[in-house]
């Protein structure tokens, strides 16, 4: 038994200092627009209250910002559907304060920076900020951390029927950490997936586009031997990484690529030692 | 939802490696819980250490995944058997087909604590920790599929309390829609000095072993643990016989408050009803409930009630942090195995150092261990962020369920 997933991507969200939002994002990789010379402040988390939006940390404000205009985008209630978060390394300024508390005064920690240090923090306050009872989860598996989590979210749609948010984020690596722990800026990216393939079932009345159909598979090997079949999504996504170089989530920009572009795309990523996730995205209008 | 196998599990706690150590320390009420001498700053407290971390023979050529983490995970997997049967399992149905599915909250910042509190004068990590596979929350996936051998996706839930409970409902998404044949999941959390002064800080820990539902209770005992159950679908071509069932679970937020529960339990009560609802279970079917139960004030107030709403009496319902402390992110599975155990076993542990309980609690909550036939279990688990999962199992001796191809849902 070797299934296929099939879903569509109905919302897009995108957040970095210097790819700004996903219109934006698009126009830059279709050399419409420059992206801006120096990069953005953080966005300000409007879902929280504003005795949060200061002290949220990036890894939530960039996070949150990705996901709402991710399901903006798609017409639907943030509250009304399940969401995927996926970071390789969660708050790593976090960890460095924590780290480096604990090696001088342990006593001194912030209970306040404690509960945000948790991996499910953004979810959290995603939950809390739109009101959402459904189910949420935090994930990571390193390199992988993207794809594993769009391997959740596909999963949750097709098994449970239900549309599923998907948020991917990572921040700058701080303190001693970063000499281990490489990554750099700020990148947070965000999908809407409805269950069910091309034409299938109704779509919320809102959604301003047309989504577009992606079908998953699980395929043994790694992914190296996958042709990407998009024309020139490689060099596309090269022109993006530029402008977040460094960045723990690059390889989401891979599929990001992939959908600013109009082409079908066939991808590959990697979700395990001897598997990889094989995407065929359709083309869009 | 189609009932999964369980075909092996195990659980490595304060109280002892293995599953006999587990359930003898339930039946003969012993405690694991002692004074802190982990942390170097004094910390009065208790704590659930598991003995034998810093003895484990380390191989050399996984040095550079040598972290406490890694090492708990790996006395875990290595009890019962259960490696063993990951083997077999990755055997019969091929490597790749086979996922692992790992819950921690920890992870090994244990091992950047430490490389930050030995820093050279160049400010570097010392050069044992100067691994990038340590210091990142994927560490112990990372490690476990490597050496289990599991070639299938590797990832690592991290949802803080409940996160070695959300790996079986991921698990089970991926068995049912036919991703996988079979799925290891599980956890292991660490102690370390994050979580101790952590949760510290938010005057949360006791300083007296912690006593959940008692009245005069004041706060969690911090523990360790590692533990695994092997998943599989009953029709996969050489699936092994059912130990027992997974028969559903169910997972919600509260939408409420990073750190405190919601005040009428709701996101616990959606969790709840979604895990019955997913096995078709009536509430008067439950035999046992393994809670939450932290000792902390809010988490056994909220949780007594909503059990006191939703359940008859007869049906039993304790808290076993008492033995092993709150084990964190690995807390799911190591009460998803005290579940497991009082389905193969026949006894119900009842709720160690509590005297007397709460007033909000109802008849279900039982002080004392009882053996009894069990053919259905649940256990909850709450974490950080308002972030619920609830787990059914069932035996492999329900009534009417035992046959091949696994029991009426």
């Amino acid at each position: 038994m070797s299934a296929t997933l099939d879903v569509r991507v109905a919302g897009i969200g995108l957040w970095s200092p210097r790819l700004p939002g996903w219109a934006l994002a698009c126009d830059v990789l279709h050399g419409r627009a420059d992206a801006p010379a120096t990069p953005l402040p953080r966005v300000s988390p409007a879902l929280l209250a504003p005795t949060e939006r200061r002290r949220a940390p990036d890894t939530v404000a960039i996070a949150l910002e990705a996901a709402a205009r991710a399901c903006e985008m798609a017409g639907i209630a943030p509250a009304s559907i399940p969401s995927v978060f996926a970071s390789t390394h969660g708050d790593l300024p976090i960890s460095d304060y924590m780290c480096t508390t604990l090696a001088s005064t342990p006593r001194l920690l912030s209970p306040t920076r404690f509960h945000n240090s948790v991996h499910n923090a953004a979810a959290g306050y995603w939950t809390i900020g739109t009101g959402c009872v459904q189910a949420s989860t935090a994930l990571t598996a390193w390199g992988d951390t993207f794809a594993c989590g769009l391997l959740e979210a596909a999963s949750q749609a097709v098994a449970d029927g239900t549309p599923v948010l998907l948020v991917a984020y990572d921040v700058a690596a701080k303190g001693p950490l970063a000499t281990v722990t490489h990554s750099e800026g700020m990148l947070a990216a965000a999908l809407v997936l409805l269950p069910g393939g091309p034409g299938t079932g109704s779509l919320p009345a809102a959604a301003p586009i047309r989504p577009r159909g992606l079908r998953l598979a699980l395929r043994a090997g790694r992914a190296g031997n996958v042709q990407d079949a998009g024309h020139g999504e490689r060099a596309a996504a090269g022109a993006w990484a530029g402008l977040v170089a460094g960045n723990a989530m690059l390889p989401c920009l891979r599929l990001m690529a992939a959908l600013a572009h109009g082409e079908a795309a066939l991808l590959g990523l990697n979700v395990g030692r001897g598997c990889h996730l094989e995407l065929r995205l359709e083309a869009g209008t | 939802m189609t009932p999964l196998a369980v075909s092996a599990w195990t659980a490595t706690t304060a109280v002892g490696r293995g599953n006999a150590a587990l359930l003898a320390a339930l039946e003969q009420d012993r405690t694991g819980l002692r004074p802190n001498d982990f942390t170097t700053e004094p910390l009065e407290t208790f704590i659930g250490r598991v003995e034998g971390i810093e003895a484990l023979a380390w191989p050399a050529h996984w040095a550079h995944l040598d972290c406490r983490n890694n090492r708990l995970a790996w006395l875990g997997a290595t009890a019962d058997g259960f490696a063993d049967a990951v083997a077999a399992a990755c055997a019969r149905h091929g490597a790749h087909r086979v996922a692992l599915v790992l819950g921690t909250s920890t992870a090994s910042i244990g091992a950047s604590e430490e490389a930050y509190a030995t820093l050279g004068t160049d400010g570097l990590f010392p050069p044992a920790l100067r691994h990038a596979e340590l210091h990142t929350p994927h560490s112990t996936g990372h490690f476990l599929a490597q050496a289990l051998g599991i070639d299938g996706p590797s990832v690592t839930v991290s949802t803080a309390c409940s996160s070695s409970a959300k790996v079986f409902a991921q698990a089970e998404r991926m068995l049912r829609l036919g991703l996988v044949d079979a799925a290891v999941v599980g956890g292991a959390d660490t102690l370390c000095g994050s979580v101790l002064f952590g949760f510290n800080s938010l005057e949360l820990v006791s300083r007296t072993p912690c006593r959940p539902f008692d009245p005069a209770r004041d706060g969690i005992s911090l523990g360790e643990a590692a533990g695994f159950a092997l998943l599989e679908r009953a029709d996969a071509p050489g699936a092994r016989d059912a130990r027992a069932w997974l028969l559903g679970h169910g997972e919600s937020s509260d939408a409420h408050h990073m750190s405190s529960p919601h005040p009428d339990g709701l996101g616990a009560r959606l969790a709840l009803e979604a895990a019955l609802r997913r096995a078709g279970l009536a509430p008067g079917e439950v035999d046992y409930i393994n809670l939450h139960g932290t000792a902390s004030q809010m988490n056994d107030r909220v949780e007594a009630a909503v059990v006191a709403s939703l359940f008859p009496a007869h049906v039993g319902a304790s808290s076993t942090k008492g033995w092993t402390g709150h084990t964190l992110g690995a807390a799911g599975i190591v009460e998803a195995v005290v579940c497991l155990l009082a389905l193969e076993s026949g006894f119900r542990p009842g709720t160690l150092n509590a005297r007397s309980l709460d007033p909000a609690c109802g008849p279900q909550l039982r002080l004392a261990g009882e053996h009894a036939t069990t053919h259905i279990a649940l256990t909850q688990s709450f974490g950080f962020g308002g972030n619920n999962c609830v787990l059914a199992f069932g035996s492999a001796a329900r009534p009417g369920t035992a046959r091949p191809g696994g029991p009426r849902a």
